[in-house]
């Protein structure tokens, strides 16, 4: 139990991608939910490490390094059309943006 | 129990911990400062399982280039109305029962199949000086086997680049027609 085994992280990497989704589930503020889409990819992170480093294979840690990639291409479309959303809307809450054009 | 369970769990904790506080903080600016050391507590996780490089990328890319772009767009959204803003949506009990199932149904599995997850071997540390060694590895097989991916990541972040400034610039009505 107190030996630290690859289930230890698959349940913590478990665990991290739940927050995140009840983060992007109850959370309004549209940035809140971007965090929350970070803390999913970290969770696959955790796990893509843990097998990598169980496995004793490389290639885990490489596809986590493109994870880092798409990650940081993510937020930075994310974020900007948060910028256009907010140019139009004046909000940054999901709730509010419930129109197909305006 | 070992160094590397202490370590273990004081990081599994400050990263848990940090999560929760990233998606229930009122204020945005200190949801990105709690989900800052959540990836710091990722990034230590990263160490104790022998990722160096990787660790080394996750405070560099995560911490040093994603989280100050949020901070920055944070600065350019105000958010000073937030205080009396209704901080959760009205769907948050059914998500949460969702969020709940989902976990029960992971660690159903992860009962079940305790054990299968881990191969004879794990346990040994990487050996010394595996600093040089992972960054060696993981940079032979990126830019060998990995090539491809590789040169289409570098075409997906230009793409982003772009796309992230075509959405975000202010539109000019006089140059536009």
């Amino acid at each position: 139990m107190l030996e630290v085994t690859t289930s230890h992280y698959v349940v913590l990497s478990t665990l991290l991608m739940l927050i995140g989704v009840i983060g992007i589930l109850i959370r309004r503020n549209i940035l809140v939910l971007l965090m929350s889409v970070e803390l999913i990819l970290n969770a696959v992170n955790i796990n893509l490490v843990a097998f990598s480093a169980s496995l004793q294979q490389v290639h885990g840690q490489v596809f986590s390094i493109f994870v880092i990639t798409v990650a940081a291409a993510e937020a930075a479309v994310g974020l900007g059309i948060l910028i256009a959303l907010f140019r139009n809307k004046q909000t940054v809450h999901a709730d509010e943006i419930d129109l197909l054009r305006w | 129990m070992s160094l590397d369970s202490v370590l273990f769990y004081v990081l599994a904790a400050l990263v848990l911990g940090s999560a929760i506080m990233t998606i229930t903080r009122r204020n945005v600016v200190h949801a990105a400062v709690w989900l800052i050391s959540a990836l710091v507590g990722v990034a230590g996780l990263f160490l104790s399982r022998g990722a160096e490089f990787l660790a080394g990328v996750q405070v560099i890319v995560y911490i040093g280039g994603i989280m100050v772009l949020f901070l920055f767009v944070i600065m350019l959204v105000p958010v000073h109305d937030e205080s009396t803003q209704r901080r959760f949506s009205n769907q948050k009990w059914p998500a949460m029962l969702a969020a709940v199932a989902l976990f029960l149904w992971v660690a159903f599995i992860a009962v079940n199949g305790v054990g299968m997850l881990d191969h004879p071997g794990m346990a040994e540390p990487l050996g010394p000086g595996s600093l040089s060694e992972n960054s060696e590895a993981v940079g032979l097989v990126l830019f060998s086997q990995y090539l491809l991916p590789f040169e289409l990541a570098s075409i997906l972040l230009l793409v982003a680049i772009i796309g992230a400034i075509v959405m975000s610039k202010t539109r000019n009505p006089e140059t536009e027609s």
